[in-house]
């Protein structure tokens, strides 16, 4: 971790108060972000998403969002005007979620998105918004950048639209980005091509990444740090390359009942849920 | 030969926009193997699947299971010999039936009688106990939905069971007790299975041969054994085989 | 199997109905209908919509008992013709000296009979035509939407003066001729359902163990179009209701001294500046109904539509 934290999370929760009750899908999360790229994993329904979206103030109501403290880059997230958050969504944080085919606008081309994106946060004309979307598009190395900025979302494949998001949401400059289970709608060797570009991207511009996963290994290898989330908390948090000295049993759990090419038991050992860890 | 396919090939649709999903397939499967099918999108192998139970255009080639040739359409004597259980277990059960109706529905086509007991039995085949019965799908887990759907395929005892990516929409934990399970109902029944998934760690654990596919052809025929030496033939299952492994800093990525 | 053992008190019946482990279909069933009924009666306006529907039923059930007065016979026609609302006449007389309360509510039975008539023919045949055009598609898909597209050029009124020309005026026929024109909407809606669950992969399952088409259009492709259907058919009434009227106004449905809402809104019509309540009392019973219908549709909408299921 480089300099000052650009992210310090203290004790989140969200709640949703329902009809039928109170549900709490974060209960106290707390850690830090630099520039430096940052896991969360964890199974559905473990707090991974809601924690992502409350970082960037998405929460769909009835969601509450309460923090001791919860700041980007000094700015108080929760005391923040709409205003600030909407000039912070998108400029100086960004997001990338799952599957393009339903956060791309479908009835907009790549580059008319590309470009309001751009206007929305910066104060420039509608070329120089074009030259730095049709540049983003190559840094994204996308063959032809002049064509897919004339396409409509449906007219490319998975990873090129995965491509297409990771540019749009860079094209702000961001301090940070969230990618929210970026690759697990592409296919396995399409997710290398993107993942090594995010990678590259992040790395050049000194940015920092919070990775949300289901996917352990992946984002062990991928990333500096790892939260494993279950049940709206954090059980453990770890340097990624040291998996395999992991701690808590849910993690291990988590760990071991992998099916794996080089062999694996039979049957798989699986994970055993103590109570004790959702309190 | 549990299941005989010769030179098959799936085209959709005519004219421009014409498309051969599957070209020049072949296949054999013993009884009682465990057989895998892996791929991509776009792979053919779901669609592969889909033509075994009548439900693809085949344009050429034959399909025989146990020996004998498959009808068009395919008959009742088919429906009972050889079932499929589906990705996502959230669609594959129908949103208004109770477990109980969505187990008795094949029973009463077929016309089998003693329904109550065979769906009891069924149940807890797959380790659900007699408090699910009369639930409805929207109450109950992804898993035990794929329970579920799994005793739904075995309630006509069928010989063969197609698993189109079973676990593919499942936690990591949940994925371990369902592989368990049908490593296990493979056993006790003596199935015959041929699994479609994208994963090549699922499909290695629960099978001994498998086929690697891409854009509609046979790639490589191949074994978990060779996979596990990492001795496999084609540059593409090495590249399968890598994917698995996580994340690879360090190497040039491609332009598309 | 089923095992309805008979609870006791008022809250072990509704931890019956809600019980996460129910041991029977009926139990099963009723706790699913029982939890529908807690989201709808949760509406407000649903359950507006739903007391005036009730209304209408109980009026039209009680109207004997409900009328103050004769609903055909007037009184003497010197001294009691278009005398306003008063204590004697609640909603005064019309031009024939009849009492005008005393008509609404024997109307309210005309009404009520034109609704669930309309709707016990044209929803099946609706929801059979759909479902059947939209499974099995082909040229059966096409024979039957240029069917439905016929009937639906028609506009009803046009089609029930054919009808009334042909077979003559009266309620019946305007009622035939209003669920002719009905359908379409029903069918069309049916169609566009069927075709986005008939690939869905518990179809496929049910294919799969061998079902005829006839099964799974009726056993599981209806019931999953009915709710549809019936919010549909709900916010329909008000135009159905207000078709009948307006047969009725142009003298083709209920004949005289029938008291039928839009015929005695006709009558009413030539008497609007001074004696207004003539016309306006039908016109207000009409406008009350169609707006219960209509939030009683809307309610039903948010409590079935499957897509709002988890």
């Amino acid at each position: 971790m480089t300099g000052a934290p650009l992210l310090e999370v203290e004790d989140l929760r969200v709640r949703f108060h329902l009809r039928t009750g109170t549900v709490e899908a974060v209960r106290g999360v707390s850690f830090s972000l630099g520039r430096e790229r940052l896991g969360i994993v964890g199974e559905s329904g473990s707090g991974k998403s809601q924690t992502a979206r409350a970082l960037l103030g998405l929460t769909p109501p009835p969601g509450e969002v309460t923090a001791r403290r919860l700041t980007f880059d000094g700015i108080d997230l929760l005391k923040a005007s709409r205003r600030t958050l909407r000039s912070l969504r998108g400029g100086r944080m960004a997001m990338v979620m799952q599957d393009p085919k339903y956060s791309l606008n479908p009835v907009m081309t790549i580059g008319k998105q590309m470009v309001e994106t751009y206007l929305a946060h910066a104060r420039a004309g509608k070329r120089e918004a074009q030259e730095k979307a049709l540049a983003m598009l190559e840094a994204v190395r996308l063959r032809d950048p002049e064509r897919v900025f004339s396409l409509y979302p449906h007219e490319v494949s998975g990873g090129m639209g995965q491509r297409v998001m990771i540019a749009m949401m860079l094209i702000t400059d961001p301090d940070f980005l969230i990618a929210d289970e970026p690759t697990s709608a592409l296919d396995v060797t399409v997710q290398q091509e993107v993942l090594r570009i995010l990678d590259g991207l992040v790395a050049e511009r000194g940015m920092g990444l919070i990775f949300i996963s289901h996917d352990l290994r992946l984002v062990s290898s991928f990333c500096d740090r790892v939260l494993v989330m279950y049940g709206g908390k954090v059980m453990e948090e770890l340097a990624s390359g040291d998996l395999s000295s992991a701690q808590h049993p849910y993690t291990r759990g988590l760990m071991n009942c992998l099916p794996s090419i080089s062999g694996s038991s039979h049957p798989l050992p699986t994970l055993e849920r103590d109570p004790e860890w959702a309190k | 030969m549990m299941i005989d396919i010769r030179d098959l090939s799936i085209v959709f649709g005519t004219g421009r926009l014409r498309v051969e999903a599957v070209k020049n397939f072949s296949l054999e499967v013993e009884e009682g193997e465990a057989f895998g099918l892996v791929g991509e999108s776009g792979s053919g192998k779901s669609t592969v699947l889909r033509a075994i139970c009548g439900l693809a255009p085949v344009a050429r080639g034959s399909i025989a299971i146990a020996g004998a040739p498959v009808k068009t359409p395919r008959d009742q004597k088919f429906y009972a010999t050889v079932q499929m259980v589906f990705q996502d277990p959230y669609g594959s059960l129908h949103p208004r039936q109770t477990v109980d109706r969505i187990l008795s529905e094949p029973l009463s086509i077929h016309g089998l009688r003693d329904q109550d007991r065979r769906i009891v039995a069924a149940l807890e085949e797959v380790g659900l106990g007699p408090g699910y019965r009369f639930r409805y799908p929207h109450q109950l887990s992804g898993g035990q939905r794929q329970r579920v759907a799994i005793a739904r395929a075995l309630i006509l005892n069928p010989k063969v069971v197609l698993l189109d990516e079973p676990t593919s929409a499942l936690d990591a934990s949940v994925q371990a007790e369902i592989l368990n399970l049908l490593e296990r109902l493979r056993a006790e029944r003596g199935l015959t299975y041929v699994l479609v998934s994208h994963d090549l760690a699922v499909v290695t654990h629960l099978c001994r041969r498998l086929l690697v596919m891409r854009n509609g052809e046979m790639i490589e025929l191949t074994d978990a054994e060779t996979l596990r030496r990492g001795e496999p033939q084609s540059p593409y299952t090495r590249e399968l085989i890598q994917a698995t492994r996580g994340f690879r800093r360090g190497t040039a990525p491609a332009s598309t | 199997m089923a095992e309805l053992a008979a609870p006791s008190s008022k809250s072990s019946l509704r931890e019956w109905l809600t019980t996460s482990e129910p041991r029977s279909r009926a139990q099963a069933r009723l706790g699913n209908a029982y939890r529908s009924w807690v989201a709808f009666s949760r509406n407000p306006l649903a359950m507006f919509g739903l007391f005036i529907v009730l209304v209408l039923i109980i009026v039209a059930i009680f109207a004997d008992q409900l009328a103050t007065h004769s609903a055909t016979v007037g009184g003497d026609l010197r001294t009691e013709r278009l005398q306003p609302p008063s204590a004697a006449h609640w909603l005064g007389t019309d031009n024939q000296a009849r009492d005008i309360y005393s008509r609404l509510v024997h109307g309210s039975r005309l009404t009520l009979m034109v609704v669930m008539l309309v709707t016990v023919i044209a929803m099946p045949v609706g929801l059979l035509i759909g479902t059947v055009a939209g499974y099995m598609g082909g040229w059966i898909d096409a024979v039957l939407m240029r069917i439905t597209d016929i009937f639906l050029a028609f506009p009803r009124l046009i089609l029930a003066l054919a009808f009334v020309a042909a077979l003559g005026p009266g309620i019946v026929n305007a009622i035939i001729a209003i669920a002719i024109t009905s359908w379409p909407p029903y069918a069309r809606i049916a169609r566009a359902e069927t075709l986005t669950i008939r690939n869905s992969d518990f179809v496929v399952a049910v294919r799969l163990q061998g079902a005829s088409p006839f099964r799974i259009i009726t056993r599981h492709i209806m019931p999953l179009c009915v709710p549809s259907v019936i919010i549909r058919v709900t916010l329909d009434m008000a135009g159905i209701i207000l078709t009948a009227a307006g047969l009725g106004f142009l003298g083709l449905g209920a004949q005289p001294p029938t008291p039928e809402w839009g015929a005695m809104i006709a009558s009413g019509r030539q008497f609007i500046i001074d004696y207004w309540w003539v016309a306006t009392m039908p016109g207000i019973a009409i406008f009350v109904v169609s707006l219960g219908f209509n939030l009683l549709g809307d309610g039903l909408r948010d409590v079935l539509d499957p897509k709002a299921e988890k």
